[in-house]
């Protein structure tokens, strides 16, 4: 390190520090340190600052001015992106389900230049019986149902009717059992199934339908998109662990929207990078300007425990420290008993509290107080 | 084949429906059927649907046969001559009404020249898509549909003659305007629906132009000396009622003059308005505090042996007093029995309502704006003839809400009081405007409207010509004398010691969770401290159980309902919301412990 920036060593962020070692002549170092010290200092928050309330009201009043409408993609059937306030909520709440997952998949060269761009994107496609069958026949005498399949449809999957009978076989369970004649798929009852007669057969029926056969769980749609100078992939569902397994994805660039997706394939660091960004996003489109600032608190509160934590009685709310705080915000009193069961105590540290009873809250110039040595 | 419902039941199936239906509407018109009756041929479901139930919206159309409407010349002369009437149309088959559903199989046409062989049925008139109160507004084809309805809302908030036997009614909360007139401008409706009748508002000179930055943010200048002439005046009333009820045990309460022993007796000077019979006399002047109806009921617990005793004595004052803010001249007592055969006394206050500044004023086409200064008449403007406006409306709300007919009016009622008639000003078939524009310049003034003007303070003359004319404008129910409010301190809960809510009970003007949030925000601790003190306690806490103590004024003591007397026990402030959540916690079952600890 620069001898000029070493006593700046504990003061300054790293990157700040790598930045100016990187990027300024050494003879200019000492200048440029003291300024960006300075810069540094004047640009910090004030001990006191009530940045959790501010950043609540900096997200919270752009709220109010945003749409409920949700984006189309255009050229394909039921594909839309849960987007404006119910995104936000959805994401601050940390759902485990959201209501439109998605993945932007990048590919690696030479894959995305465009060439076969379909069929990789099929590959990545969840297919289901039903999107390869053309008929389906309930022979009650036999007590089958035959499905027929799409020829044209296999050869673009590159699927052999021999697979699609493995598929559904396994994806039928016990009651029923699948086996291919030529390109009819026949589906047959069990012997111990076969005694609950009809009914049982039509479960089978509906239930084979859904048979996945082929791709990634999850993907329910593929959309290839030129972005800029390369094509990528755009799905909805989400299925991250899965198609980093193919070889031609980009896994340093894929992203999903789903965050607890992220923090169990990429880990809490990424979880968190995926809510600001994610938050940021739907804040931009909206043509909203909130500092990001704001939003990095927010996925800091929620992921800071090592898993994501939404903004709720059970999340984020449920491990504050003060009883009368976690009262005041939702089912006060399961609260009360439990704390009082525990024998809890209220040290009235933070601000919801200490409005209740009417005293000083410990925030600006609340803050501060006066220490002094009595003489003996 | 064909289902046919009559009614939503099932009665049998037809073979062509179309016929069927054009069977019914036939004999409909020929009469040989109920006119009443609807028919309906649902194209998807493939169902004829026959109604003649109560409860259907129905509407009259003229019928069109082979591209021609049945409704001829000689017929418009016959009802011109009085010789026949609608409903005798209606019988002929000439006017016929359909409910919704025939109305989906019908193709009607707005005019008589749309009119294709395909056409079935012919629009009275266009007016007839809007509804009474909306057919009010003048011009109506040049306004934004959103504006039109705005319009309509505001007649009907607007004072006027509500009743013409208004003297003998008790309404709730009514105003009457003193000089009703019927507008120069009107719409055909206003003839169908007898307006002149129940008109609402007056016709005034109206300028267009700003004053003084008075008139910003919708605000409306008036000229006082319309006011003192009796622009906007009117009446407010509102009844006091008191009933005699009977109570169990043959107890009731007594309407007359409270004894003065009587549990809850207010000073004399509040009972001074009241005759023997304990009512005020008519056209006392009241104010508030003043009781009306004197009134007193019977004890409200008999259990207590100790009330027994001395019954006649202690009964409860409940007279009907006036509220906090309120006055007025009592214009009318009525005596009389409810339904139980009760004694009910009812007592109308009337208040003179001359208009001041925040009270509101509407145009008929949604433009309504807040009194925001009263001028003298010499301050106001005057045109080069002397004409000086009685209202000053603000330029800025006309762009933006392309209210156009409000301007077309003011030109409208320019000429109608030049030229001494009445201007028709229909939606679809109001006099065009170029032909005001050619009769005002006939008349020997601006065909656009516009006069050279004089500043009234200074004398100058305006660099602009202002835009001036006659307007009807209404006086909306809404008035500041009714919703003026303030308070410095005043009435607390019982409860929770804190301020009440609402204006009728002088209540304060809550400070809510997101205002606390912006002081929290600019850290002002102190600030919100001292802001949320309205609720302030001291209360002697334990040290020893940390539950609140107990302090004995009489005695001079002070004790632990726990620990005794032997103990120590601190003040400690806070607001009395938290020591009722305190004692909330204790019935609960939970012991909320108060741990005291030197702040300093």
């Amino acid at each position: 390190m620069h001898k000029d920036l070493e006593k700046y060593k504990d003061k300054l962020p790293l990157k700040l520090l790598q930045d100016i070692e990187e990027q300024v002549p050494g003879s200019k170092v000492k200048k440029v340190a003291e300024k960006v010290y300075e810069e540094y200092l004047a640009s910090r928050v004030d001990p006191g600052e009530a940045v959790g309330l501010i950043g609540a009201e900096s997200i919270g009043e752009p709220g109010t001015q945003m749409t409920l409408n949700t984006f189309h993609y255009a050229g394909v059937a039921e594909m839309n992106v849960t987007v404006g306030l119910p995104r936000i909520i959805e994401i601050l709440d940390g759902r485990k389900s959201i209501s439109t997952p998605k993945m932007e998949i990048f590919l690696k060269s030479p894959y995305n230049k465009g060439k076969n761009i379909r069929e990789l994107a099929m590959q990545i496609k969840e297919t289901k019986l039903k999107e390869i069958a053309t008929e389906y026949g309930m022979n009650i005498v036999d007590m089958r149902v035959d499905v027929k399949l799409d020829s044209d449809k296999l050869d673009e999957l590159e699927l052999t009717p021999q697979q699609v009978a493995k598929a559904v076989d396994k994806a039928l369970g016990l009651d029923a059992g699948a086996k291919i004649d030529g390109n009819t798929l026949v589906i047959k009852l069990k012997e111990k199934a076969e005694a609950k007669g009809l009914n049982a057969l039509y479960r089978a029926k509906e239930k084979c339908k859904g048979a996945y056969v082929k791709g990634v769980k999850g993907i329910s749609q593929v959309l290839p998109v030129k972005r800029g100078d390369e094509y990528i992939i755009i799905t909805a569902g989400s299925n991250l662990k899965k198609v980093f397994e193919f070889d031609f994805v980009d896994s340093n660039r894929t992203t999903t929207n789903d965050i607890h997706e992220v923090r169990e394939v990429l880990g809490i660091e990424a979880a968190r990078q995926a809510i600001i960004d994610e938050v940021f996003q739907v804040i931009e489109t909206q043509g909203l300007n909130v500092d990001i600032r704001h939003i990095m608190l927010v996925a800091d509160t929620m992921t800071a425990g090592g898993e994501v934590k939404g903004i709720t009685r059970y999340g984020v709310v449920s491990g504050k420290a003060s009883v009368l705080a976690r009262a005041s915000f939702e089912t006060p009193i399961k609260h009360l008993i439990n704390a009082s069961l525990r024998g809890e105590v209220d040290r009235l540290t933070s601000v919801v509290e200490n409005v209740m009873l009417n005293q000083i809250i410990p925030v600006g110039t609340g803050l501060p107080q006066l220490v002094s040595k009595l003489e003996k | 084949m064909t289902e046919v419902y009559l009614n939503g039941k099932y009665v049998g199936d037809v073979d062509s429906p179309l016929e069927f239906v054009e069977r019914v509407k036939q004999d409909r018109r020929a009469g040989s059927l109920a006119g009443e009756v609807n028919v309906h041929y649902d194209k998807v479901l493939d169902e004829v649907h026959v109604e003649s139930a109560r409860g259907r919206c129905r509407r009259p159309l003229v019928v069109v046969k082979d591209g021609m409407p049945l409704l001829t010349e000689r017929h418009i002369k016959q009802l011109e001559r009085g010789e026949i009437s609608w409903s005798d149309l209606v019988a002929q088959g000439v006017i016929e009404y359909l409910d919704a559903a025939e109305e989906e199989n019908a193709l009607v046409a707005l005019s008589d020249k749309e009119i294709t062989p395909e056409h079935t049925h012919l629009e009275v008139s266009a007016i007839s898509m809007l509804g009474v109160m909306t057919g009010l507004i003048p011009y109506g084809d040049f306004i934004q549909s959103a504006r039109l309805i705005i319009g309509s809302k505001g007649i009907k908030q607007a004072v006027g003659l509500y009743a013409s036997n208004y003297p003998l009614r008790m309404d709730m909360d009514v105003s009457l305007l003193h000089y009703p007139q019927s507008p120069l401008v009107k719409t055909a409706i206003y003839d169908v629906s007898r307006y002149a009748e129940h008109p609402v508002g007056q016709n005034i000179v109206v300028a267009i132009m700003s004053y003084k930055g008075y008139n910003m943010e919708d605000a409306v200048i008036i000229n006082k000396g319309s006011i003192q002439r009796g622009f906007g005046r009117s009446t407010y009333f509102r009844p006091a009622t008191a009933m005699e009820l009977r109570y169990s045990g043959g107890l009731m309460d007594n309407i007359g003059l409270p004894d003065k022993d009587v549990k809850g007796y207010k000073s004399e000077q509040d009972y001074r308005l009241l005759e023997d019979d304990g009512i005020v006399y008519p056209e006392a002047k009241v104010a508030e505090g003043d009781v009306i109806i004197g009134k007193t009921s019977p004890p409200r617990f008999l259990s207590n042996m100790e009330e027994y005793s001395l019954a006649s004595n202690i009964r409860r004052e409940s007279s009907v007093a006036l509220r906090h803010g309120e006055e007025g001249i009592v214009d009318f007592v009525a005596i009389t029995e409810n339904e139980e055969g009760n004694k009910l006394v009812q007592v109308r206050l009337r208040d003179l309502r001359i208009p001041e500044i925040g009270d509101k004023f509407v145009s008929r086409h949604g433009q309504k704006g807040v009194v925001g200064l009263l001028v003298p008449e010499a301050d106001m403007p005057f045109s080069e003839s002397g004409i000086v406006p009685d209202l000053i409306f603000s330029p800025h709300g006309i762009p933006s809400r392309m209210t156009i007919s409000h301007i077309l009016e003011l030109l409208g009622g320019k000429t109608a009081a030049l030229s001494g008639r009445e201007i028709d000003a229909t939606t679809f078939s109001g006099e065009p405007e170029a032909a005001l524009r050619e009769e005002l310049c006939n008349l020997g003034f601006d065909e656009r409207g516009v006069e050279t003007m004089y500043n009234g303070v200074t004398g100058e003359v305006y660099q602009a010509k202002i835009y001036v004319g006659n307007m009807y404008y209404l006086r909306l129910k809404h008035m500041v004398a009714n919703k003026i409010h303030s308070r410095a301190r005043g009435p607390i809960q019982l409860l929770t010691r804190q301020p009440t809510e609402g204006r009728a009970k002088e209540g304060g003007l809550r400070l809510g969770e997101m205002e606390k949030d912006t002081l929290v925000a600019h850290g002002a601790s102190m600030v919100l401290k001292e802001r949320f003190d309205s609720d302030k306690t001291v209360v002697p806490v334990c040290e020893g159980c940390g539950t609140i103590a107990i302090q004995d004024s009489l005695k001079d003591k002070r004790y632990c309902p726990i620990c005794g007397e032997n103990v120590e026990i601190s003040d400690i402030e806070m607001s009395y919301a938290f020591k009722l959540i305190l004692d909330e916690f204790k019935s609960l079952g939970l012991y909320p412990k108060l741990k005291l600890r030197s702040k300093y």
